[in-house]
Parts: C-alpha cells; structure tokens; sequence
C-alpha cells in the first residue's frame, strides 16, 4: 500500500479519537441543554475543576492555601497524606454533585422562566466565578493527573501495522489513552441510555426533557431532577477532566474544550445524544484531516477554526443539525 | 415632578422628531456634552485616560454596536473579537498605505470594512437562528484571528507578529504613537462615540429600527406583515460591524498603541462585550454606556481595593477578581436581567412622582 495512503489512515484514526474526546464533552453539554434548555458554557471549566479537584484530592492538597497562607502569614500547603485514586474520584463525584445542588439552588433557581440569552449569559457568569474558585482553591499552576490510565504509543498496533507500507512506514502511531478513552466514552455512553430508559430518575428526566409542565403536573420535582441532571454532567465533567488531564496536563486550557465541544453540538444538534458522538466524530476527523491535507499550504494551526466552519457550513443545509429536533416556527 | 413629561409642547413636526424630545432629557444630555466636551479635557491625565477613559468610550462604541445587532435586532453575536480585530487590522493597514491622509478618514474605512466583513459572516443569519447563530459566530471570531495571525500580509511582515500604530496627526495634534497627549486621544475618541451614540439613537427610533425590533420579537410574523428580513438582519450587521470596526481600529491606534491579535482581540474580547451590553440593558443606547463603564470600572476598583489597600499579593487579586466578576454578572442576571438601563427607568418614574410614593 503507498505510505502517502496509510499516513492519512493514522491520521483518520487519531482523528476518530479526539473526536471522541470532544464528543466527551459534548455530551454534558447535551445532557443539560435537554433538561432545562440551558445551554450551560461552564462545562468546560467544570472539567476543570473536577480535575483539579481530583488531583488536590490525591495529593492531600489543603484547599485554599493560598489565601489562608496570604491572610494568616502560615506556610501550610498540604496535609500530608496521598489518596489512592479510585477514592479520590468518589470524594470529587461528591464535591460535583454538591456543586450541582448550589448551582440549581443558587443560581437556576432564581432564573426560571427567563429568557434563554440570559440564561447563557448566566453560565458564562458562572465559568469566570468557577475558574476564580478552583484557581484559588488549588492553586493555578499546572498539575499532573495520573490516575493510573496507560499513557504513550501502543507499540503492539505499531509492530502489527509495520509490515504494512514501505520501510519508511513505521506502523500507526495511536495513543493507549486515546483506546482507553474511547471505550471509557462507549461505557458512558451505554451507561447513560440505561440509566434514562430502565431507572425512575431517568425516566423522569426524559419528561422533564420532553415538557415542563406536563411533568411537574404528574408529580416529578423538577429541582430534583435538575439536581440530577447538574450531577450527571459534572460526571461528564469529570470524565472528560481525566482523559485530558492526563493527557495534557491539569491546567487553564482544560477549560477551553469547551470552545472544542461547541461546533460538534452545533453539527449534531443541541439536543442529541448521538449527535453529540457522530458530530464529535465528524469534528474530530474533519480537522485532522484538514490540517493533513490542506493545513500545510494555508500555514497551519487551522485546527483553531476549521470545525466551526465546518459547522457553519452544515448548518446553512440543516439548521437543526444532524440529529436535532426539527425546528417547527410557528406565528 | 423632578422629570417630567406634562407641559413640553410641541409646535412643529421638527420639535416633536428630535433625538430627544423631552425637555429634561434634552438638558441632560447638553449638560453631559459640555462636561465631556469643555471640562474634561482640561483635567486629564495619562492615568485617567489610559485606565479609564478611553477604555470607556472605545467599549461604549463596541458595545453600542453589539447592542443593535443583539438588543435591537435579536441576533445573538459571539464574533465582536473577531470582528474589532478587522477594524484594527483595516486601520494599520490604511495608515500605512495612505499616510497623508487624515485619521478620521482611516477609522471610517476601518468602519467600514469591518461591516463588509460583518454581512459575509451575517448572511448563514438568513437560515441559523438562536443559539446556533450565536455558535456559527464563533466561526468568525476563530477563523479572523487565525487569518491576522498567519497571513503575514496583514501585519505588513513585521518579525514579530505584531501590529503598532504608526505616528499620525489630526490638524497637527499627535493622535497615536506614544507622544500624543492624553486629552487628544480623549477628545478624538469622544468624538467618533458621540457621533456613533447620535447615528444609533436616531437609527433605532425610525423606520430601519423599526425593522429590526419587528425581527427581533418574531421573525416569522414581521415578515408576513412585510418586514424584509434579509434587509432588515444585513443592515443591523452592517451597522453593527461598522461601530464595532471603529471601536477596534480605536483600540488599536488610539488606546493600545500595538496589538497582538489572539491577545488583543480574543474570545474574551466577545464575552465582555456582550457581558457589558446584557449588564447595561438589552435594546438600550444608554445601557451601553452603563455596561461599558461597569465593567470598565469594576477590575479597576476591584485592584484598587485588593492590591492597594488590603495589600494582598496580585495573583489572589486576580482571581478574586474572577469570582466576583463572575457572581456579579450571575447577581445581576437574577435581579435586573433588563440590566442597569432598568434601573433607569425605574429612577425616571421615582422622580417624575416625586414626592407621592404613587
């Protein structure tokens, strides 16, 4: 096969797999906009925090040190233990569902009814406040994540791949986190539809979904089920906070997936949970793809913009996306 | 009793269609031009107008601009970034192409490519509505930063990426360049805010306003009553992206003196345009204003208080500052989601019963 073919199938793979990591993202995106038609900008900075929050957690960092070191003239910085990983997710799973409950109590409460701009503009609020808190908590300098995920090539892919071209191929190269990562997404992914078919809660969250109103007339709370679905995301959060943590580090760009995450939910439909993956995958592949072929000619780095025209492009064609609901306008 | 309406007669269609036809407005807004225009300029200094001032009247341009295009015609724009880099890319490039010509000349041509540049991007309005538009915006903030950045033809090849303001002068008055006197820039951005505040005042109140408002509550229905809405959403993007051009190519010459683009005029840049436009009152020219000076004054008091007098190092500062940016906005969406414009409103009815409580 000419290795000019087989480079571009590892770049559709990699592709592939960032998708999933955006389309990661994007899921929370969804989860939220379905509930409560709040198109919530904070998911970025919740993986953020989450992941800061968990790597604070594990390496027994005291919270808010900073200024207690800066008003009390101490010199504390941590407590002196290591949480093992898998406790350190369940205490961050807690902290994200209590920032769900002040978040729905606070904040969303006091905004039902209100138009949904604002509603945005709300969410966009609540990520500058929640970048403040979890710099101030954690402190902002860049963190290693290490929660026990393979990270590096896997050299088994590129010693099968190898026969494959030319002696200048080498073998695919493909990420062991980008493979974890993508089974952990069809994990959640699975695990979520379970939970909104065959559980109460999950049911109740599909009504809320579908009508407000007709929901709350028989009997489900809709500030539970806001909670809930609040949690839920931070969930995602979290998820999305540990594969690109460990990949890139734990720091302020975290939160700018959240500007990855938006063209997909534009190309699969704000409110689709297979659009958010096949956009994500659309996404993914597209841009790699792009600066693959055409980035060289126009000076690179197209990965910035490249899936927002895309998006916008598709749009003009279908201005649901792929996967949303139909736009019916009535007068 | 302190404002009112009662009493102000008109005899003449000219009296009854002025840009603000009630009596007290009409003062206040003299009385507020002639302490902007004859004393201000006498007290200035650099702090003042380099912290403060300029900052205000070139984001109150901005923010006008955005105003019309989400507050007056309802479509939701994320782009301003993007769209002031072209103003301050179109500006560098007319001032160093055409350096004898004046620079008021050079910011309305800044002006208006940016509104060229702003219907290109406005046209997919035509099928995306709501947060979709809001999303393909997006297209156009990272696609224009992206283009400033790479195409060296933009920032006339300079090694370091960077654009800076050549020295220009008005009637012998150094404008830009860091010799130009601090109540010079203030006065040559006064001026192009005034104008702006002017044209966008009496745009709203006729019939391309009408237009636009008409689009804004329901698209569908304003058409069929023969609204055109392609007319009526390019024109409010044009308009917009001409007051947006101005208030970047400002920013560049006037203010900063040198920019880089993704720094300069980056996805944050949006965000607090927009945030000043929905925190002064959507659909409101004096809300503009308001939002502006907010959030142009807010992180200056917030240093102030944090850095000067609690002495606390300037990161914690910084990132307080965060926080209470962010629950100030949220505070705000919750109290007065019409935002400090409202609050005026609310004011003028106080005072018009004035002492009666009803």
């Amino acid at each position: 096969m000419p290795d000019q073919f087989l480079f571009a199938t590892e770049v559709f793979i990699n592709g592939l797999m960032a998708g999933v990591l955006y389309a990661l993202v994007a899921l929370g995106f969804v989860l939220i906009y379905k509930a409560s038609g709040i198109f919530n900008y904070a998911q970025g900075v919740m993986a953020l925090f989450a992941a800061m929050t968990l790597v604070g957690i594990m390496n027994g960092q005291v919270p808010f040190s900073h200024i207690i070191n800066a008003v009390f003239g101490t010199e504390i910085h941590h407590f002196g233990w290591h949480v093992p990983a898998f406790l350190a997710i369940i205490l961050t799973v807690g902290v994200m569902v209590g920032f769900a409950w002040l978040v729905q109590r606070l904040v969303m409460r006091h905004l039902v009814g209100q138009e949904p701009i604002i509603l945005f503009m709300a969410t966009i609020g609540l990520a500058y406040f929640l970048e403040g808190v979890s710099d101030l908590m954690w402190g902002s300098e860049i963190k290693k994540l290490d929660v026990g995920l393979p990270q590096g090539g896997s050299f088994w892919i590129e010693d099968m791949t190898a026969g494959l071209g030319s002696e200048n191929f080498y073998g695919f190269f493909i990420d062991n986190l980008d493979m974890v990562a993508t089974i952990v997404a069809a994990l959640l992914v699975v695990g979520l539809v379970l939970f909104s078919q065959y559980t109460k809660q999950g049911r109740a969250m599909r009504a809320v979904a579908d009508d407000h109103q007709a929901a709350l007339s028989v009997g489900i709370s809709l500030n539970f089920i806001w909670v809930l679905v609040w949690s839920v995301a931070g969930f995602v959060a979290l998820v999305a906070g540990i594969m690109w943590g460990t990949k890139s580090g734990v720091q302020f760009s975290l939160s700018l997936i959240a500007l990855k995450a938006l063209p997909v939910l534009m190309l699969g439909g704000f409110t689709s949970i297979p659009g958010a993956i096949v956009g994500g995958l659309i996404i993914g592949v597209g841009e790699k793809m792009f600066e693959f072929w055409i980035g060289p000619l126009v000076g690179g780095a197209t990965e910035n913009w490249f899936a927002y025209v895309l998006a916008l492009l598709f749009l003009v064609f279908r201005p649901q996306g792929l996967f949303g609901e139909k736009i019916i306008e009535r007068v | 009793m302190f404002y009112r309406e009662a009493g102000d007669f008109k005899t003449s269609y000219e009296q009854d269609s002025q840009t603000f036809p009630i009596k007290f407005d009409r003062f206040r807004y003299y009385a507020v031009l002639a302490i902007a225009f004859l004393v201000v300029p006498f007290v200035i200094n650099d702090y003042w107008a380099n912290a403060i001032l300029l900052p205000f009247l070139i984001y109150a341009i901005a923010a006008i601009g955005l105003n019309i295009l989400v507050g007056y015609a309802g479509q939701v724009s994320l782009g301003t970034g993007g769209f002031m880099a072209v103003g301050a890319y179109a500006c560098y490039k007319f001032m160093t192409m055409m350096p004898e010509v004046s620079m008021f000349v050079h910011v309305l041509l800044a002006g208006g490519m940016t509104a060229i540049v702003c219907v290109v991007f406005g046209l997919p309005s035509l099928r995306i509505k709501g947060f979709y538009l809001a999303v393909a915006t997006l297209a156009a903030q990272f696609f224009l930063v992206w283009l400033f950045n790479r195409v060296p033809w933009f920032y006339n090849y300079s090694a370091s990426g960077q654009i800076s303001a050549p020295e220009r002068d008005v009637f012998g008055i150094m404008i830009t360049g860091p010799n130009a006197p601090a109540w010079a820039t203030y006065m040559f951005s006064l001026i192009f805010l005034t104008l702006c505040a002017l044209v966008a005042r009496n745009l709203t109140r006729g019939t391309i306003g009408r237009s636009w408002m008409a689009i804004r509550d329901m698209d569908i229905a304003a058409e069929i009553i023969g609204v055109n809405p392609l007319k009526a959403k390019l024109t409010a993007f044009a308009v917009s992206g001409f007051f947006i051009g101005i208030s970047g190519a400002l920013f560049f010459s006037v203010y900063l003196g040198a920019v880089e683009v993704g720094e300069a005029f980056g996805i944050t840049k949006s965000f607090l345009v927009l945030f000043m436009v929905i925190i002064g009152g959507l659909g409101s020219i004096f809300g503009s204003f308001a939002g502006a000076a907010f959030l142009v004054l807010l992180p200056v008091v917030l240093k102030v208080v944090g850095v000067d007098v609690l002495g606390w190092p300037t990161d914690i500062v910084a990132h307080f500052q965060l926080v209470i940016v962010g629950a100030l906005i949220i505070v705000f969406l919750i109290v007065e989601p019409h935002g400090l414009a409202q609050l005026w409103r609310v004011a003028k009815e106080k005072l018009r019963l004035w002492p009666f409580p009803h």
